[in-house]
């Protein structure tokens, strides 16, 4: 993904008012398959399925976050209603098993604490050299709000996850990529991060790459809006409120030019 | 419109601020007891809707600002954790971005049925060019206010508009970069330069507020225009805008409410482009860099220009060219309703104005590109040629003796007896 964006950096000019299509009309050759999947959070009526988020948690752990970084996230919002509502026992376990670097103390030197709920999600990499460095080039982007920063959403992640193929016969494969049917240009710098048992789950939900893959993007979408369940549930009632509203006032308008209509008829009567 | 005023202090404290600051005489004269012509549709309740989304704006933004940081490495975070850590913060923020859509929505629709009904012509040019003023100033506040959320869309929104101006190079050789880098506060487009959108972007709307008082003083000086143009002639013609339309636009502004809510509760980013969660990054271009839907005809009249001097030009014009169509339009006839010919160039310019915005989404290339010069063609065309031909060629449909008449049909009362048709007869009212 990065890698398409340091390329187009090129096409960095003054004259921007021509956007930079050339490697767009490349890519539209090998347009990003995306699967819609139904998922129990689609709207209007419904939910995060908590189970499914905690199960994505722990593949997000597991996996992603052995490159990825979530750094709007803190480690209380894992506890907090409307997402996996992990109790306050658990919350205050996974963040344990960071090590947070704090300070200065008194002695003016910088220290490492295990991690508490209030700290953010524990980044892998120092920086952005950094994480270049240990992806060959290629900088894995923050998981915050990824939901939101792409085409499809949550349907995108889970076809990424599940798109990983064998590049067709006479395809030509940059070095250091990996061919995925559902990224612009079907080349992607992310080796393919799920394989069938990664990670064990203990709720008995099968753990093949596809439920991981759902589950993992179920979790990110609630990790890009937190506040959805709040959101449709304010939703509900305001329109309740303002369709009933409607129904008043069309009556209520109705009676007042009701009294228009009736001098109108006395006087042509 | 003039009316003697019917205001009687009741009691002993509205007679002290009666001799001295006549509000609640105003208010009476104004708002109560205003006489508004009897006919008007649902199309006139969007200058009351676009009063209420100013007011839903200027509260929201002002709530956001208490918690916005306007830096380049806190603005992005700090607009997330507005959603996240805010009480209700998700819904102010979501309010005021799904906000400004339902605004222009609001203000594209009030123009057209100005415009369709034509009410900048003679004695409402004056309220037309305040309309004009606004939406260019609606135009420059949103710019400013999507800048601020700081992602890739906004980032580079702001690089590609600014560097507009670098297009003056052409004229005087260096005035261009000169302006750019006075406007940027740098080199690039930084934090000097999202620090003065930010004092700009509340700034505004105070403007946008002022101007709307002088729009509707221009308002209640000649009156509303109505749907046949015919201007009121008797007090028949008329109702008190109280209860009236205060009611009838009511009733309008919770139906444009039930659409807002609907797109800020359930699809609140349905409207936005993804790229904009996506952190402002100076080093990487977007591959598509579009503007918000309301400006994609702009968009597209801009790249519809090979040359970019001109194409800023024609961008600047496209909106500047409304300031004089009360005088291109040579028309004496207001409402489109009785101009046969007009009629279809009109709607023709309407469905221009969405395929533009439509063209202004896809790039600037092969066929879009074709078809973006030729409704860009078309949109100045009906400016600068339809309005002024048309309108002396055409012979008008007759109009209705009355407002009273359009609405009661010839039997309506003694004034509405319909004169015998006369042809070719220059109709004598609802003329500009």
């Amino acid at each position: 993904m990065m890698t398409v964006f340091r390329v187009l950096a090129a096409a960095l000019l003054a004259g921007l008012i021509v956007p930079a299509v050339g490697l767009a009309q490349e890519a539209a050759n090998q347009a990003p398959q995306i699967t819609m999947q139904e998922w129990s959070f689609d709207p209007p009526f419904g939910s995060y399925d908590q189970a499914q988020l905690q199960r994505g948690f722990h593949v997000y752990q597991r996996i992603c976050s052995n490159c990825h970084s979530m750094n709007l996230l803190t480690y209380r919002n894992l506890g907090e209603p409307g997402g996996p509502d992990f109790s306050p026992k658990a919350v205050e376990t996974i963040a344990s098993q960071v090590q947070v670097t704090d300070g200065p103390n008194d002695k003016g030197e910088m220290f490492q604490r295990p991690g508490r709920p209030s700290d953010h999600f524990h980044a892998p990499f120092a920086n952005e050299k950094a994480a270049r460095l240990a992806n060959g080039g290629a900088l894995p982007p923050d998981l915050s709000v990824i939901s939101k920063a792409r085409e499809g959403g949550p349907n995108y992640i889970y076809s990424i996850l599940t798109g990983f193929k064998k590049p067709p016969a006479g395809f030509h494969m940059t070095q250091g990529m990996h061919y995925n049917t559902a990224f612009p240009g079907h080349q992607i710098a992310m080796p393919p991060p799920l394989f069938d048992g990664a990670v064990p789950y203990t709720d008995g939900t099968k753990p093949t790459v596809k439920n991981y893959a759902k589950d993992v993007s179920a979790f990110l979408m609630w990790a890009a809006e937190p506040k959805l369940e709040e959101r449709y549930k304010v939703g509900a009632r305001v329109m309740v409120f303002l369709i009933v509203f409607a129904v008043i006032m069309y009556l209520s308008k109705r009676a007042v030019w009701a009294r228009l209509h009736r001098r109108d008829h006395a006087e042509t009567a | 419109m003039a009316h003697p005023s019917t205001y009687k202090p009741s009691t002993g404290i509205e007679r002290w601020l009666d001799a001295r600051l006549p509000i609640p005489r105003l208010m009476h004269d104004q708002f109560m007891v205003f006489p508004t012509p009897r006919n008007l549709n649902y199309w006139w309740t969007f200058g009351g809707i676009l009063t209420f989304m100013l007011a839903v704006q200027i509260v929201t933004g002002v709530v956001l600002a208490m918690h916005y940081v306007p830096t380049p490495e806190g603005a992005f975070d700090s607009v997330e954790t507005i959603m996240r850590d805010v009480n209700w913060g998700w819904l102010l923020r979501y309010a005021h971005a799904v906000g400004a859509s339902m605004f222009f929505l609001a203000a594209y629709i009030h123009t057209f049925r100005g415009l369709y009904y034509g009410s900048y012509k003679a004695p409402r040019e004056v309220l037309w060019i305040l309309g004009v003023l606004i939406l260019l100033l609606m135009i420059a506040t949103a710019f400013m206010g999507y800048s601020l959320v700081w992602g890739q869309m906004s980032f580079w929104a702001v690089t590609v508009i600014t560097n507009l101006f670098s297009s003056l190079n052409a004229v005087i050789p260096g005035l261009g970069t000169t302006l750019v880098q006075w406007i940027w506060g740098g080199f690039s487009v930084g934090g000097p330069t999202l620090n003065r959108l930010y004092a700009l972007h509340y700034l505004f709307p105070f403007i946008i507020a002022g101007v709307v008082i002088l729009h509707v003083w221009a308002l209640h000086v000649p009156g509303n225009n109505n749907p046949t143009g015919v201007d009121v002639k008797t007090p028949r013609d008329t109702i008190p805008f109280h209860p009236y339309y205060t009611i009838k636009d009511g009733f309008a502004l919770v139906m444009f409410l039930i659409l807002f809510a609907f797109l800020l509760f359930y699809a609140p980013n349905y409207l936005g482009h993804p790229d904009n969660y996506i952190p402002a990054n100076p080093l990487q271009t977007p591959p598509h860099i579009v503007p918000e839907w309301y400006f994609l005809p702009f968009y597209a009249i801009l790249r519809a220009i090979p040359n970019k001097l001109f194409g800023v030009i024609a961008l600047l014009s496209a909106i500047a060219v409304l300031f004089f169509v009360p005088w291109l339009d040579t028309s004496r006839i207001r409402s489109t309703t009785y101009r046969p010919i007009y009629k279809w160039f009109f709607w023709l310019f309407a469905i221009d104005c969405i395929a533009l915005g439509y063209l202004g989404s896809q790039p600037p290339e092969g066929s879009y590109l074709l078809f973006g010069r030729l409704c860009t063609a078309y949109y100045f065309a009906f400016f600068f040629l339809v309005m002024p031909i048309v309108g002396l060629i055409e012979r008008p449909k007759k109009l209705p003796g009355s407002i009273t008449e359009s609405v009661l049909g010839s039997s309506g009362g003694p004034q509405g007896v319909e004169p015998p048709p006369t042809k070719g007869e220059p109709v004598p009212e609802g003329v500009a």
